[in-house]
């Protein structure tokens, strides 16, 4: 039994093609079922349907063999106890700090509003800064306009979120994509079955 | 009104209840037996240490999961053991100072501050044992059957092992004269085989194609035994060091095959947990219900040395906690005799020759009106004629 952890909308879909290279395909629409484990045409392959967060704490614990992640999700995560084996070049988009167009420069600390709030720690030290982080879930674009963050650090894929509310890019902190994850564990004792995935999947990207 | 929490534990911490707490011992009793007849001889290191002893040779992860407490008689930093092989090694560096082969084993309760190790406690209970003063394959594979032969003991089955040595990226990285940085760079990616950030990294450094293509090849080289063979094909061109590094694995290898058949095998040359101390071979075991690994081990021929003295050492541990949780065995039942109150000297004495022959025997309380089916007994000591007898319950 292989297990592979997805979450819905952008990555799913786009994630599709490549399960089909590998000759996984899902019986039901995600989007429409509510299942959270999906059947596919092989009995012993399932998906699973969880939040994007999810999906490296999933593969990390062996609850999933496989899974699908955004880096800027691994970046937060540490990606500890996982593969990374394949950059899927799917879901692609920017890592990046963002402040309001007409900021006035900051007396004392910076503080910074966003849900990666390790990554924002480490980028901000390995630029010699000592920040204030505060942990957001969504709508982070909301924390400079209202005075809560000077600055936030979240995904910028066209930057028209950013645009519609006075925010530009600032500075570039990685190039996200996304990546296959592998459990270490079922990568040593499922090896044959999940470095076929892997390698069909990899000729796919 | 408040609610009293007071019986919560701390997160990751955990207590052995009567029936867990039966299967522990006698599971940890076979284990030091077993390791006795090997000739490995149980050492008890402290449970508290100064924080240098604890560290020493070990990476930084380790010094992330140690619990740190100043020590009022001397202001120095001490720190609860989070891994007793520091100690071991201590023990076997400085305070026996043998120059024969040591064989040494332990258990104790080890304390982490995060619970990323072993599943999800806090607070394993460390077993393990070390073989010093032997570099050879020998010794590797006298500990590897150790390990295997605890798995037995504790009826975890399905167990897979995975094997790999540390010298082979090692041979490599100086091979390619990677500066320090750079290689605990590559050793991070390899970590998660990441294998473009690998390529990236990799291109960036403008080394010659083959020795490029040969640091990249090591996220591959992993899957059954005919790795091996495979790696010395894609590595023909690497130096001396690469070569007996996998020679030593392959003997490792072929040996535990021959004594451990039914065992999978499964080799991984970018495997390189614990590398910052970790010498030569390393291996984990894996079960299929378990994510993580089951126990670790390996070559560390470098910490001896740190505490004064150079000593070839090899060794695994494992988690009695994790090992009884996977187990298939079942507490074997034991019989309990309830017997009644009372001071009667023949009743005494018949309950003292039952004890020294092993028996349980639980007495009733004076006033007590409880019967032995509520006292979990199975058996009752009666008078029958004037002497004391055993008899069912029914």
């Amino acid at each position: 039994m292989i297990t592979i952890a997805l979450s819905k909308g952008r990555i799913f879909k786009e994630t599709l093609p490549l399960l089909k290279a590998a000759d996984i395909v899902p019986v039901d629409d995600p989007e429409t079922s509510r299942k959270l484990i999906l059947d596919t045409n092989h009995d012993d392959i399932k998906l699973l349907i969880i939040r994007a967060t999810d999906v490296p704490t999933y593969v990390q614990f062996g609850a999933a063999d496989i899974g699908v992640a955004g880096k800027d999700v691994l970046l937060e995560h540490g990606g500890e106890g996982l593969y990374e084996p394949v950059d899927l070049k799917i879901a692609r988009c920017k890592l990046m700090t963002a402040g309001l167009v007409d900021a006035r420069p900051v007396n004392g600390r910076l503080r910074v509003a966003t849900k990666f709030t390790n990554v924002a720690k480490h980028y901000f030290e390995s630029r010699g800064e000592q920040v204030e982080v505060i942990k957001l879930y969504g709508s982070m674009e909301l924390g400079p306009i209202v005075g809560l963050a000077d600055l936030i650090v979240d995904v910028v894929d066209t930057g028209n979120t950013l645009k519609a509310n006075g925010l530009k890019p600032v500075d570039h902190i990685a190039d996200i994509s996304s990546r296959l994850v592998v459990n270490k564990a079922a990568m040593k004792m499922k090896h044959a079955q999940i470095s076929r995935i892997i390698q069909q999947i990899e000729e796919a990207v | 009104m408040t609610a009293n929490k007071h019986w919560v534990l701390p997160q990751g911490i955990e207590e052995a209840l009567p029936d867990q707490a039966a299967r522990l011992e006698s599971l940890r009793r076979e284990l030091l037996d077993m390791y006795f007849c090997w000739g490995y001889e149980l050492v008890i290191p402290p449970f508290i240490d100064h924080i240098e002893s604890l560290l020493t040779g070990t990476g930084h992860e380790l010094d992330l999961q140690t619990f740190k407490i100043v020590d009022q008689l001397s202001g120095r930093t001490l720190g609860i053991r989070a891994d007793m092989t520091p100690q071991v090694a201590r023990i076997d560096a400085h305070q026996l100072a043998r120059d024969v082969p040591t064989r040494l084993c332990y258990i104790g309760t080890v304390l982490h501050t995060r619970s990323d190790c072993f599943g999800s406690s806090r607070s394993p209970l460390q077993v393990g044992a070390e073989l010093y003063g032997h570099a050879g394959v020998e010794s590797d594979v006298e500990i590897l059957a150790l390990m295997l032969n605890s798995f037995v003991i504790a009826g975890v089955q399905g167990v897979y092992l995975d094997l790999g040595n540390v010298d082979v990226f090692r041979a490599l990285a100086r091979q390619a004269k990677l500066e320090p940085e750079i290689e605990s760079r590559l050793f991070e990616m390899l970590q998660r085989k990441a294998v473009t950030e690998i390529g990236e990294l990799l291109d960036s450094l403008k080394l010659k194609k083959s020795l490029r293509d040969m640091l990249a090849s090591l996220a591959s080289l992993n899957g059954g035994v005919e790795v091996l063979d495979e790696a010395r094909t894609v590595l023909n061109s690497a130096d001396a060091g690469v070569h007996a590094a996998i020679d030593y694995l392959q003997r490792t290898v072929s040996a535990i095959a021959q004594q451990f058949p039914d065992v999978p095998l499964n080799i991984d040359l970018a495997e390189l947990d614990g590398y910052h101390y970790q010498t030569g071979v390393v291996f984990a075991a894996f079960v299929p219900a378990l994510g993580q690994a089951l126990a670790r081990g390996g070559r560390y021929d470098n910490i001896g040395k740190l505490f004064g003295r150079e000593r070839a050492a090899t060794g695994f541990s494992t988690d009695l906690k994790l090992l009884m949780s996977l187990s298939a065995r079942t507490a074997s039942a034991t019989d309990r005799v309830y017997a009644p109150a009372g001071d009667d000297i023949s009743l005494l004495k018949s309950i003292a020759e039952l004890r020294a022959k092993g028996t349980c025997v639980v007495r009733q309380l004076d006033g007590q009106n409880d019967d032995a089916k509520a006292m979990a007994c199975n058996k009752l000591l009666q008078n029958a004629d004037g002497k004391w007898v055993i008899k069912d319950v029914n």
